[in-house]
Parts: C-alpha cells; sequence; structure tokens
C-alpha cells in the first residue's frame, strides 16, 4: 500500500517536470537580437538606395524600368547583394555579442525558431523576386521585397522581442501603399529598408540594449 | 519520506501556478494575456493563481498602462526564484534515477 502511494506521487511529480520543461521552452524568446543592428542594417539601405538613385537615368529617379538598360540592372543587382551581405553579416555579429554579453546562448531552441519562422516568408519572398527579375517584370520588385520582408518580421516576433512584429506591419504597409505608386519603389524601398530599420533599431536599441 | 517530501512546496502544487513560475523563471516579465495563452488558464483561474502566488511574495505585480490601457506585467521575485529552485530540487530528488 505504502509503495502504491508513493508509485502514485513518484509519476505526478515527473508530470510536474514536464510541464516545468515544456514551459520553460515554449516561453523563451530569444532576446539577444541587437537593436544597433537595425540602425546599421539602414543606414546600409539609405547608402544603397542613394548609390542606386545615381545610377539610375536622371532626373526621374525611377528604378528598374523596362527602358534600363542591362548595364544598369547588374549594377543594381550587385548593389543589392551588397546590402543583403552586410546586414545579415552584421546582424550576425553583433546577435552574438549581445548573446555573449547578456549569457544566452546563440544557438538555442528560441533562436532556431525565430529563424525557421523568418525564413519562410522570407525565402518565398526572395524566390518571388528573382522570378521577377528574370521574366524582367521590375517594377513589382521593390512592394514584393517590402512585403515579404514585413510579413516575415511579423512572423518571427513571436518568438523575440514584440517590436520586430510592430517593424514588420510597417513595412507591409510601406509595400502595398507602393503598389499604388509604380515607378517610386526607391522612395518605398528608402523609407522602409532605411529609416524604419534605423527607427525600430534605435527604439530597441534604447529600450534593451542600453539598460 | 516525510523528509524527502519536506521541499515540497505547496504553493507550487497546481497546473497553473508551476507553469507561471517556469514562465518567470526565464522571462524577465509576462503579462497577463501572455500568461493566459501559454498557461491555458481562464480570466478568473489566472487571477486566483496569481493572487496566491503574489500572497506569498514569489511574484512581482507590476500595474501600468500603454497607451491608455492598463497593462500589467509580473515577474519572479528573489524569494519566489529560491524557492521554486528548491521545488525543483525537492522533485528531482523524488524521482527514480534511469
Amino acid at each position: 500500500m505504502f509503495f502504491k502511494v508513493l508509485y502514485m506521487e513518484t509519476k505526478d511529480y515527473l508530470q510536474d517536470i514536464r510541464e516545468i520543461k515544456n514551459m520553460m521552452s515554449q516561453s523563451t524568446q530569444f532576446i539577444s537580437l541587437s537593436g544597433l543592428s537595425g540602425v546599421l542594417a539602414g543606414i546600409y539601405a539609405l547608402i544603397g538606395a542613394y548609390m542606386a538613385g545615381r545610377i539610375l537615368p536622371q532626373p526621374e529617379y525611377r528604378y528598374f524600368e523596362p527602358h534600363n538598360t542591362q548595364e544598369t540592372v547588374n549594377s543594381l543587382i550587385l548593389i543589392a547583394m551588397a546590402l543583403m551581405v552586410l546586414s545579415i553579416g552584421t546582424a550576425y555579429i553583433m546577435t552574438v555579442r549581445k548573446a555573449k554579453r547578456i549569457g544566452e546562448s546563440i544557438w538555442n531552441k528560441s533562436a532556431k525558431r525565430l529563424l525557421v519562422n523568418f525564413a519562410i516568408p522570407l525565402a518565398t519572398g526572395g524566390i518571388f523576386s528573382l522570378l521577377l527579375l528574370l521574366q524582367t517584370d521590375y517594377k513589382l520588385i521593390a512592394p514584393v521585397t517590402l512585403i515579404f520582408y514585413g510579413l516575415a518580421c511579423v512572423n518571427a516576433s513571436k518568438y523575440t522581442l514584440r517590436d520586430v512584429r510592430y517593424l514588420g506591419l510597417t513595412m507591409v504597409v510601406l509595400g502595398l501603399i507602393s503598389v499604388a505608386f509604380p515607378g517610386y519603389g526607391l522612395y518605398f524601398w528608402a523609407i522602409g529598408f532605411g529609416f524604419c530599420h534605423i527607427l525600430y533599431g534605435a527604439v530597441m536599441h534604447f529600450k534593451y540594449d542600453s539598460k | 519520506m516525510k523528509d524527502i517530501l519536506k521541499n515540497i512546496n505547496k504553493a507550487f502544487d497546481h497546473r497553473i501556478r508551476l507553469g507561471m513560475m517556469s514562465v518567470l523563471m526565464v522571462n524577465e516579465n509576462a503579462d497577463f494575456n501572455t500568461l493566459k495563452e501559454l498557461l491555458g488558464a481562464t480570466d478568473g483561474n489566472l487571477a486566483s493563481h496569481i493572487k496566491a502566488l503574489e500572497l506569498e511574495q514569489y511574484i512581482h505585480v507590476e500595474k501600468q498602462f500603454i497607451a491608455r490601457k492598463p497593462n500589467t506585467q509580473y515577474s519572479i521575485t528573489a524569494k519566489g526564484r529560491k524557492a521554486f529552485q528548491e521545488h525543483i530540487e525537492a522533485l528531482e530528488k523524488l524521482i527514480p534515477k534511469g
């Protein structure tokens, strides 16, 4: 009889420990995301947008128009690639540094979940843009990159700092508006990837990093 | 047998309270809706368990306003952290090894 009671209780406590582990991993957010890397990515984007504006035939500033030469298009793709590598590289380095500082492991369960949920909409948008590029249908590329990047942020925001959600929603709205203004994609792109990154990056930096 | 059970804390003897403490152990703070969502509790149910933990001084309640809407943040106290750690250690001792 005594053993039976002991056995029952042991079983219960095992369940308790399972519950504790489950709750801990489910609720953990990846908080090492660096705000400053957002600001830097925004600055890179603005520089890139400025360079793109210089390459495009003056004074129209219209990006990726059919009358652009293949050479112009190639330069634009080169700028975009450089921006992507620089931004991802900076974000990675600064997030690793912050994770070390606050003692969070960089490759924990929440980081993995964050990355997977961010990557699914982002990769979809990336492939979509490449297909548009191949069909020389350029005018939707700025809206598509803005909208899918925004959706990626919204999707990933469950697993990290909540501010990422608002960054994402802003991007989606900007992307949708830019569809209505074909030819002005570069402006919306600069506002979204440039100013919004700087703004939200700064907010996150002062809210969490400078404590 | 009595000895082993000494550190089992009765305050954590409920799924909701256990879950709430687990969440607050690994997060700086959490608001009411986040807890509700994670624990699958109703408003009244969660509120009563929060009250119980607050009375034990295991959690700290901070009321604030975000965009004029009331928003209450909960965080774990040093006392709560210590009590919960002891509780987990006591649980571990009760589980047969292997």
